[in-house]
């Protein structure tokens, strides 16, 4: 069973056909037999996991079950939860048991969902490769050899590997829909504002958003129905009515238009990923769109605009890890500069420290203008770029990623080749858009995911093509068993 | 506009991180790399673009004045790493 | 050489809300520490902030009381530095659009005269919390329970010369807040913390000195002494050829001893920037118009209606309209006993000085509004003297019975207003004072009006002080002059 989707699984489970034990242990097993190997789990909360099937179950004999209840999920481990250890991947976090749960999480935990436990990530969710995290990095299902994207690299490999039904992720510049591409998965990051981030530790606030990761189209609208929506703890989370996103997976794609910006077919982009994408798109043709090219004329910069705009609401939202009421505090401090200078230098890996640096840089005296307000001035015309886009059509498509997954170790030391690899998803962080990432085959065994962006709390139209696109192909279902 | 050495250092003391000597020069090449790709910004003129810090124009809810979070110092210093009476405790600070 | 002071001031002021600007935290001053430090004023990870509806309403209603523009779109901004009683690392605050504009507040000095001290803006911010330097193990206690709470910092333009119009500019802007219902006013608990930056210039001189900031000056009386003390070190250090140094001083108030604060070791570099966590505050008319239907009689529009409906000077209309409780108290004493000029009276004498001497404030008053009418209205229909009304006063305020007429009936203080008792204890006096008489009668006519108080003092003693003055003077008169 674990090797169904949610809707599957949800099905079974109304049925009588598994319990929620069953199908939790199921999963246990393979973490522990498999995750050795891939390390996509940080923590694995087996007892609470059990715990939590068996309370599903009974919930389920009572008759008030909802559609996830018993369904065994991961969460990216920057999620706050209550009791259990949260880390960020990061050594700084490395003893926080959070007092308080996150919005996110909460909201799964009261649709009756079972947590398996949390996952790796790149350090704070800074990273496009999950080898940044202080708990080692995460390996890729369908080649070891191969990093599974980032940062939620441990959501995304966990799913793949069917170590979890599906899994929660946040994306920043693209941390949901990248390792979806790399890892052959199914991942949607909605709006900016679509779902709360109460709880879930910050790393650049105005673009951060959480999202799902799953096998299918359908199982994210599912996640996506129990995350969304307002939170009186959160002033960016909008007030806004959250429809059924199953509601229109059917829908007749006939008469949609899809625009492919021709700045992502450019140079840079290797000739067989486009080629699946431009078989994905053909696909599309079948099923009734037609096809437009549109342009983003400033998508390049927007690399430079977000590496200044992440980087500095990092610095800051990172300022709280200081020593003083949680988190890793350096043994024997001097004086309070000792405690603070130490406690950071040993808690933080070298990207966040790095990021923090840069982030300072463009906030401080004399440099806010040419930095900080430049980013946020092309941060405009970025979005600009995409609503005159938005007038001439439905969705936009391409690629994910330049290339499929690289390997571990490949630009590792290099971070500017690693910030270039965003290249295809920032500028829908910076926009505020919905995005999504579907399985679209597979490059040297490593697999390939078309991207979609939509219009803003357009997710419903993104989760219909997605779907429409997944019964007519398989790509989906393929795995790094199957595979082989 | 490239940082050298001493400006590194400068803007680690504010972000209070330190970086060891021997350290800096490698860490200084690598932010300048980073600044040269972020220096493409500087060739586009902005000069009557807004600056953009929301993705939507949406405009901020107020909360209603009522006390809705009771005591739970127990729980929130339970993550602490150095409590006395109810305090958190830190190296002596010096007005 | 003549030396001129300029003195601008920056005020604190806690808004009075029931929560933290950010929290649902309680703002509720003294709890057990870090009692009321919620995970959203710990700065946890991952939390998040939502601003309060009140303590935007409040800045607003402030702009409003002081003739100000109000910003319709607000942005917080995140000043980042690192303290430990600052527990996410920067301090959401306004810089490039204040909530309050331009506006001015009008103060009248002790000789009557008024004068503009023009209000630069006023910007809402979160409080930090509190180090505490008691030695625990060498290391120092955190409390976050103030950490959140809703200031508006009020700065004013340099318009202010001496530490007396500071004071009274303070005690102005204290009696604003105060009637707005925006703040508490309690200074001692660090309601209101006033910075003061002053710098002296030769007279005539064009440009500003360099300036000195004291901090965090917490009642009105230091913060006098603290000018006082720095215009003249300053004066001292400029004629003893020397420089002002631009620095941040500290004045205890205890000891009145001034000290430089430990200079930073270098210039701060706040980086401000937009909260990314918090979307524009726009203010729409439809709220403004509600809060200026809901705003109180100010100060000023007070002070001249005392002036008008109870004729009274501008310097007492000044003191009794500058506090809610004080103008309350003064209104019903006035309405009921009728006559407002003797309350006022009253109040700027016995009450104030009783108030001042017990530390009490008007609101606790053991002589209410109601006992003092009464006691006017004795006054007012000859039961009593002025001098006895002191004691019965006295005796009111030490609880010694239930109203005025309660404490004349129980000590039998009621005015002896009998003709003839009155001529037989002066006829006793007269004679007891034969000398004194003739003196008086020997003397020129123009003398005998300073000479008859002799024997007034004399009559009002032997009737311990319950004989009618003013028959008393006109008998004596009558008697003696014949």
């Amino acid at each position: 069973m674990y090797d169904k989707s949610i809707s599957e699984q949800s099905r079974a489970l109304a049925a009588g056909e598994i319990s929620s034990v069953e199908l939790t242990q199921s999963y246990l097993d393979r973490i522990k037999q498999l995750d050795g190997d891939l390390n996509s789990f940080i923590t694995v909360t087996d007892e609470l996991a059990l715990a939590q099937a068996k309370a599903a179950d009974e919930r389920r004999a009572a008759g008030n079950a909802e559609a996830l209840t018993g369904i065994p999920l991961a969460h990216k481990d920057l999620f706050c939860t209550e009791g259990v250890k949260t880390t960020c991947a990061s050594k700084i976090l490395d003893n926080f048991v959070a007092p308080y749960e996150s919005t996110v999480t909460n909201k799964f935990k009261n649709a009756g969902t079972v947590m398996l436990g949390k996952t790796n990530m790149d350090e704070f969710a800074m990273g496009s490769s999950n080898e940044n995290s202080h708990y080692g990095a995460v390996k890729n299902p369908w080649d070891q050899t191969a990093i599974p994207g980032g940062s939620s690299g441990g959501s995304a490999a966990a799913v793949a590997a069917q170590l979890a039904a599906g899994a929660t992720g946040t994306d920043t510049g693209g941390s949901i829909r990248q390792p979806a591409s790399h890892c052959g998965i199914t991942g949607l990051k909605p709006t900016y504002g679509r779902v709360s981030r109460y709880g879930m530790i910050a790393y650049a606030s105005s673009l951060d958003q959480a999202g799902p990761m799953t096998r299918t189209a359908e199982d994210a609208a599912i996640m996506l129905n129990t995350m969304a929506g307002f939170d009186r703890r959160d002033s960016t989370c909008m007030d806004r009515e959250v429809p059924d996103y199953t509601a229109n997976l059917n829908d007749s794609l006939e008469g949609k238009t899809i625009g492919l910006p021709k700045e992502y077919f450019s140079t840079g982009l290797d000739s067989e990923v486009e080629q699946r994408i431009r078989d994905a798109v053909a696909e599309y043709e079948k099923l009734g769109a037609k096809v437009k090219e549109v342009s983003l004329p400033n998508l390049q910069l927007s690399i430079p605009s977000y590496y200044v705009i992440a980087p500095a609401e990092a610095s800051t939202n990172l300022s709280r890890f200081d020593g003083a009421r949680f988190g890793h505090r350096c043994d024997n401090p001097e004086d309070l500069m000792d405690m603070y200078k130490r406690s950071r230098s040993e808690g933080f890996g070298e990207e966040v420290k790095r990021r923090i640096i840069v982030g300072t840089y463009a906030l401080s005296a004399g440099y806010y203008d040419a930095y900080y307000n430049k980013a946020q001035q092309i941060r405009r015309l970025i979005r600009d770029d995409f609503m005159s886009a938005f007038e001439q059509c439905d969705i936009i498509m391409g690629p994910n990623a330049p290339t499929p997954a690289f390997n571990i170790g490949e630009k590792s030391d290099d971070p500017v080749a690693m910030y270039l690899s965003d290249i295809y998803t920032l500028s829908v962080n910076l926009a505020g858009l919905p995005g999504m990432s579907v399985p679209a085959g597979i490059v040297n065994g490593r697999p390939v995911g078309l991207q979609m962006i939509g219009r803003h709390f357009d997710e419903s139209t993104l989760l219909n093509a997605a779907h429409r696109f997944q019964q007519e192909t398989d790509f989906h279902l393929a795995t790094p068993f199957t595979a082989a | 506009m490239a940082i050298d050495a001493s400006e590194i250092q400068k803007v680690a003391h504010l972000a209070r991180l330190s970086i060891d000597d021997n350290q800096v020069d490698a860490t200084a090449s690598t932010i300048n790399n980073i600044l040269e790709l972020v220096d493409q910004m500087q060739s586009v003129d902005t000069s009557n673009v807004e600056p953009m810090a929301h993705p939507l124009d949406a405009t901020q809810r107020l909360r209603e004045d009522k006390v809705t979070e009771e005591n739970n110092r127990k729980q929130l210093q339970s993550c602490a790493p150095a409590v006395e009476d109810g305090l958190f405790l830190v190296p002596k600070v010096i007005e | 050489m003549m030396w001129e002071t300029v003195i601008g001031l920056e005020i604190h002021a806690q808004l009075a809300t029931k929560t933290k600007i950010f929290s649902g935290a309680s703002t509720a001053f003294g709890a057990e520490p870090n009692t009321q430090a919620c995970a959203v004023d710990l700065g946890l990870p991952g939390v998040l902030p939502v601003v309060n509806e009140e303590a935007i309403n409040m800045a607003i209603k402030f702009g409003l009381g002081i003739d100000a523009e109000i910003n319709k779109v607000n942005v917080f901004e995140r000043k980042n530095y690192f303290y430990p009683d600052l527990p996410k690392g920067y301090q959401t605050t306004q810089l490039d659009k204040p909530i309050v504009g331009a506006g001015h507040v009008d103060i009248t000095l002790a000789d009557g005269s008024t004068k503009t001290v023009r209000i630069h803006h006023a910007h809402l911010e979160e409080d930090a919390g509190k180090s505490l330097h008691e030695d625990y193990h060498g290391m120092s206690g955190i409390d976050l329970n103030r950490a959140g709470t809703p200031l508006i910092e009020i700065v004013t333009e340099p318009d202010i010369n001496n530490s007396e119009e500071a004071v009274a500019f303070a005690k102005k802007l204290h009696s604003i807040v105060t009637t707005l219902g925006i703040c508490d006013g309690n200074m001692a608990q660090g309601s209101m913390r006033f910075d003061v930056n002053i710098s002296v210039r030769p007279k005539g001189q064009k440009e500003l000195g360099t300036r000195t900031e004291t901090k965090n000056l917490n009642s009105f009386k230091f913060m006098e002494a603290a000018i006082h003390k720095e215009v003249a070190r300053q004066i001292d250090v400029l004629e003893d050829g020397g420089r002002i140094v631009q620095e941040t001083r500290l004045y205890n108030g205890d000891t009145g001893e001034a000290r430089s604060m430990r200079s930073k070791e270098e210039a701060n570099d706040y980086r401000y920037f937009p909260c990314p966590d918090l979307l524009p505050v726009v203010i729409e008319e439809s709220r403004l118009e509600k809060l200026r239907g809901e705003m109180p009689e100010m100060p000023d529009a007070k002070k001249a209606r005392f002036v008008s409906e109870y004729s009274l000077s501008e310097v007492d209309a000044e003191i009794l309209a500058g506090n809610q409780a004080t103008a309350a108290f003064f209104e019903t004493a006035a309405k009921t006993s009728g006559d407002a000029k003797l309350v006022s009276n009253w109040m700027l004498g016995e009450v104030s000085k009783a108030l001042n001497a017990n530390d009490t404030a008007i609101a606790d008053s053991p002589v209410t509004a109601e006992m003092l009418a009464g006691l006017i209205a004795r006054i007012k229909d000859n039961t009593i003297s002025g001098n006895i009304a002191k004691k019965v006063f006295e005796a009111l305020w030490n609880g010694e019975g239930k109203d005025a007429d309660d404490v004349i009936e129980k000590k039998g203080l009621k005015q002896v207003t009998d003709t003839g008792a009155i001529e037989t204890m002066i006829d006793e006096v007269l004679t007891a004072n034969a000398q004194q008489v003739e003196n008086y009668r020997a003397a020129p006519p123009e003398k005998r009006g300073k000479m008859i108080g002799f024997f007034v003092g004399q009559a009002m003693k032997a009737s311990k002080g319950k004989a009618n003055p003013g028959m008393v003077n006109q008998i004596l008169k009558k008697k003696l002059d014949s």
